[in-house]
């Protein structure tokens, strides 16, 4: 049972993305690295039983069953935009709550200044660990405040239903400002450190793939034009690619976590 | 049995023609070589590109051009290899094929990604190293589909025209570089080294006669 959310900016006013193709188009490598594995693979995924183990910088480390996780806060739909780096977006109506209550549950201490996810790594569910593409497990990483903002979210569902496998079943970060690839599918470990944590695609190709990697249509990937991007399934084949909005159009929610800040920098 | 009732001797003996050289073996792997395009029309009309079709048009006539220029490449070893000279004369009809898909690549990605802006896809090819990469190795191509005709190799004359051809080496390497360099950034590998064994191995082939050549003379 989920309410639609009151928050500002958490109901994007675009049509959203067919369930077929929010579900049958996806990045999740360790399922292999085509857009259609996952969707046909990711049943190997055991989702239950499962277990997060919040730790590192917090007054009170915790193992959470998916049982208390599903009802740490009141379940709310938000409808994002996801925007991938590799240029192409979705409109995506999630099911979860914000991270943020989480957060205040374990009380970081002074010291906790970044938040690392590490997502679940078992060669045994998950063919396309094989493949060397990355470093497993896969991890990623925000900024404090950037978790603690309203809009990062935990999901546990889309389009009314159970998170699917091949999305990041049973949980996995949203954070709709950034590219797709901050956000972790299946997470199994929340840990709170002092240090920036090296986060996957940073570690792999710096260069290509900043620790912020913020919605940005004024910063370049090195090897595209991130100007533009191609709404999945709503763009007509001949339609011209539609312009990409600033923090993925939520300047007016996340544009003060960055002020003063080279964007170009921190890309 | 007397000598002249036998049937080999009264019925004139054919000659038998291998099938490589019949008559419809040509326009046949024309035929062929145009189905990779019929198959992607008839997905576009079916709607069956998948979730992002642009993608999977410009990904896909990018894949069809590497694989008819790795066609192209075998068509010498090949013959070499089986001992069947006839296969020479379909180098030419797939080395148009490569330039065919190469064309129909920059198509794809200028209407599709560029919107057919023409300053759009000129920043764009500058800008970006794969992709000028792409379009050098079709520059380079471009002379050869140019003097792939009897009249143009008589003018040329065979040495020069030989020589000329031998840019296709090139394109191999800079088709391979522009695919390697696509696939960097999800440092996904297998199927450029995939493409990159067969060339290897084709020009490697050709590169043993060469030294072995030399050594002989």
């Amino acid at each position: 049972k989920s309410v639609r959310s009151s928050l500002a900016g958490a109901l994007a006013s675009d049509t959203a993305t067919p369930h077929k193709l929010v579900t049958t188009y996806n990045n999740y490598y360790e399922f292999g690295t085509e857009k259609a594995d996952p969707a046909r693979r990711a049943h190997t995924l055991k989702t239950e039983p499962w277990t997060v183990s919040i730790e590192g910088e917090v007054r009170k480390p915790m193992k959470l069953d998916l049982d208390a996780l599903l009802k740490l806060a009141p379940m709310e739909e938000r409808i994002y935009r996801m925007r991938c780096v590799e240029g192409w977006s979705m409109v995506i109506p999630w099911i979860g709550w914000s991270m943020a209550d989480l957060i205040r549950k374990v009380e970081p201490t002074g010291n906790a200044k970044f938040v690392e996810f590490t997502t679940l790594a078992d060669p045994a569910q998950m063919p396309g660990l094989r493949s060397r593409v990355l470093d497993w497990p896969y991890v990623e990483g925000l900024r404090l405040d950037e978790a603690m903002n309203p809009l990062t979210m935990m999901a546990f569902g889309l389009y009314g239903e159970v998170l699917p496998k091949q999305n990041g079943a049973p949980l996995r970060l949203v954070v709709p400002w950034k590219y797709g690839f901050k956000s972790g599918k299946s997470i199994v470990r929340i840990r709170f450190t002092e240090k920036q944590p090296a986060t996957s695609w940073n570690v792999a190709a710096a260069r290509e793939y900043g620790f912020y990697s913020n919605v940005n249509p004024k910063v370049d990937h090195p090897r595209w034009s991130q100007a533009t991007e191609r709404r999945i399934g709503d763009d007509g084949l001949l339609q011209r690619r539609r312009p990409t909005l600033m923090f993925n159009g939520y300047e007016a929610q996340v544009g003060q976590l960055y002020a003063g800040m080279d964007l170009a920098k921190f890309y | 049995m007397p000598a002249w009732t036998s049937p080999s001797s009264t019925e004139p003996r054919r000659p038998r023609r291998p099938l490589l050289l019949h008559p419809l073996a040509q326009p046949l792997l024309v035929l062929l070589g145009l189905l990779p395009l019929a198959e992607l029309i008839w997905r576009i009309a079916a709607d069956a590109l998948g979730a992002n079709p642009a993608e999977a048009l410009i990904r896909q006539t990018g894949d069809w051009t590497l694989r008819m220029l790795c066609l192209t490449l075998a068509v010498t070893p090949l013959r070499e290899a089986l001992g069947l000279p006839a296969l020479a004369r379909f180098r030419r009809t797939l080395g148009l094929f490569v330039y065919f898909y190469a064309l129909l690549h920059l198509s794809a990605y200028a209407w599709l990604d560029m919107g057919l802006d023409p300053a759009a896809v000129v920043t764009d090819i500058l800008k970006r190293p794969f992709i000028l990469v792409g379009f050098l190795a079709l520059l380079l191509l471009t002379p050869l589909a140019a003097t792939s005709f009897n009249a143009a190799i008589r003018r040329l004359g065979a040495v020069r025209w030989k020589r000329l051809h031998r840019a296709v080496y090139a394109v191999a390497g800079l088709a391979l570089l522009h695919f390697f360099w696509m696939r960097a950034g999800k440092q996904d590998f297998a199927e450029v080294a995939v493409y990159a064994a067969v060339i290897a191995l084709l020009l490697g082939w050709r590169l043993r006669g060469m030294l072995a050549r030399r050594r002989s003379a």
